[in-house]
């Protein structure tokens, strides 16, 4: 049994009382995901990518269909405490999420609302911020730091809960280049190394790179979903609803329509270059290729 | 401009004062309150002052900081002192002219209000001048913690205090940022009277309460999902503890209470 089971999900935001109309962002979900899986979903702005996003750790209780995580119904209020501690949740504005004013007083806000006892506590806060590389600046205050370090803060707040599942929510849309990489490399470790479930909600293709599944999301609909190479390769259905396929993916989309004959399902720069060099016969052999 | 203010006026050190409980200090400084407006005499101000100097000293806080933070409140001493001065009742006159009678009595109440006042404030600084605001509001909310029986919001109010604690960087961040965009755009801050100045602050607090209605339930968000739900249920990864050293000083705190009581309490 899947660990995040999603079906005919719908959520509607409800009429605004000075007027503004209800706004139905999410029409129709169905999808799950595996323990251990790391899930891509990606759209636009608009897309309801967020929203489904808050509907997957019970912030948002849908309107019709279901959630359940973990075997828990996630629209029945006594199950809503446990799913927030098995699902967390890393939001785009690192600055917003971050409560306290130390920051290993911030990484020890989750456990300390779950009851844990403060030695626990103090075990639970080193080692997230030691898995995130920031147990150096465990005294410092948050607003000192650049966005990408107050992010792995904000991640290592999640991971003190311990939870089995963290869901991104556009974790690197306010970072500079350098804080996307740090980020995007600790959301690989978890998985990796801790076996962290990992939902990363993004609209930058090239941090989806390494994932098990992808969803792509459009006007509240899952538009495309497989495996990244099998979504990734349907370039001329992506580009109609608005998103880019990966650059390998479109450099050979480039080349085949100029009548080379490469594949499309090189996603990684290596597998690219190789498919290149292929398809010119210059391949060079790995032996000549590690010096 | 506005990343100078320094706000908490925190001064990191390590001396047996920064490292009491801030509980103890709270308490402390209660005392030093009561004691001070307790004592009558003379003898009582030097013997507080007494008190005061070896505080400071023990906390090895620089006394011209210290009396440097009076500069904001000088104007409220010395408009107590001429009040004094004026208007105190005695027979003693020393000089008279229209309605105002100068009596000794009221030079001697003067200038013992400026000693209390002066002295009173000094104190308090010590306390927010060793203690981080952080372990001030854990301290509050520890001394506040019986009145959840009585439904006072203990932890509410310490939660709302450490929060607050935590935005004021961001938003004075955030204040120079819009001012900056306003400036570019020819915002004049800088001249004209008080009133022009005032308006012309207005277009910064429009933004900036919107940006922090949003940052506040962004915040409301992140905190919920990481299942906070009050107070109740929760645990501390540091819990204050109150070591020997808290206890000789609470027992030195009612000892200067015990002794102005006991020595200096004759009226003049």
């Amino acid at each position: 049994m899947p660990f995040i089971t999603v079906e005919n999900l719908e959520y509607a935001y409800p009429a605004h009382e000075d007027g503004g109309e209800a706004f139905t962002a999410l029409r129709g979900v169905s999808l799950s995901v595996e323990e251990g899986e790391f899930v891509a979903v990606l759209g636009h702005n608009g897309s309801g990518k967020s929203t489904l996003a808050r509907c997957l750790n019970a912030t948002l209780t849908p309107t019709a269909g279901r959630v359940s995580v973990g075997g828990l119904d996630a629209s029945d209020e006594a199950n809503t405490f446990e799913i927030r501690r098995l699902v967390g949740m890393v939001f785009q504005n690192p600055d917003n999420q971050i409560v306290a004013s130390v920051v290993e007083e911030d990484v020890a806000f989750a456990p300390e609302n779950l009851g844990v006892p403060p030695p626990e506590i103090r075990r639970r806060v080193d080692a997230a911020l030691r898995t995130v590389g920031m147990y150096e600046y465990r005294e410092h205050a948050p607003h000192l730091l650049s966005g990408g370090q107050k992010q792995r803060v904000a991640i290592a707040g999640v991971l003190a809960m311990a939870p089995r599942c963290i869901v991104f929510d556009e974790p690197t849309a306010m970072l500079d280049p350098r804080g996307r990489e740090d980020v995007i490399g600790i959301i690989r470790k978890l998985r990796d190394e801790n076996g962290v479930t990992i939902v990363l909600i993004t609209h930058h293709m090239d941090e989806t790179l390494g994932c098990d599944r992808v969803y792509v999301m459009n006007g509240g609909k899952i538009e495309v979903s497989g495996t990244p190479s099998e979504v990734f390769t349907q370039v001329e259905r992506l580009r109609s609803i608005g998103i880019d396929a990966p650059e390998t993916v479109s450099l050979l989309y480039g080349l085949r329509l100029a009548g080379v004959d490469v594949p499309l399902s090189a996603l990684t720069p290596d597998e690219c270059a190789a498919a290149v060099a292929d398809a010119y016969g210059k391949r060079v052999s790995p032996a000549d290729s590690a010096d | 401009m506005l990343r100078d203010i320094t706000l908490g006026q925190y001064f990191p050190g390590n001396t047996i004062v920064h490292r009491l409980d801030p509980r103890t200090k709270l308490a402390l400084t209660v005392c030093y309150m009561v004691a001070l407006f307790a004592a009558r005499t003379w003898s009582g101000y030097a013997f507080m002052l007494a008190v005061l100097i070896s505080a400071v000293a023990a906390s090895r806080i620089n006394g011209k900081t210290l009396l440097k933070s009076l500069k904001p409140i000088l104007f409220i001493i010395i408009f107590t002192v001429v009040l004094n001065v004026f208007f105190t009742a005695g027979d003693d006159v020393l000089a008279h002219f229209w309605i105002f009678k100068i009596t000794k009595q009221g030079l001697v109440g003067a200038a013992q209000m400026m000693l209390r006042l002066t002295m009173l404030i000094a104190g308090t600084f010590l306390l927010t001048y060793t203690t981080s605001p952080l372990a001030l509001t854990d301290g509050i909310e520890s001394i506040l913690k019986p009145l959840a029986k009585i439904h006072f919001p203990a932890h509410v109010l310490a939660m709302m205090m450490s929060i607050a604690l935590r935005f004021i960087p961001t938003l004075i961040e955030e204040t120079d940022k819009i001012m900056s965009a306003q400036k570019a755009r020819g915002a004049d801050f800088e001249s004209g009277g008080l009133v022009k100045r005032a308006k012309a602050l207005l277009p910064i607090l429009v933004p900036l309460f919107v940006s922090a209605f949003r940052r506040a339930d962004e915040l409301a968000e992140a905190m919920e999902s990481r299942c906070y739900r009050g107070g109740e249920g929760r645990t501390r990864m540091k819990t204050l503890v109150m070591r020997p050293r808290d206890w000789v000083a609470l027992a030195a705190g009612a000892a200067v209470i015990s002794a102005v009581y006991a020595l200096f309490r004759r009226l003049p």
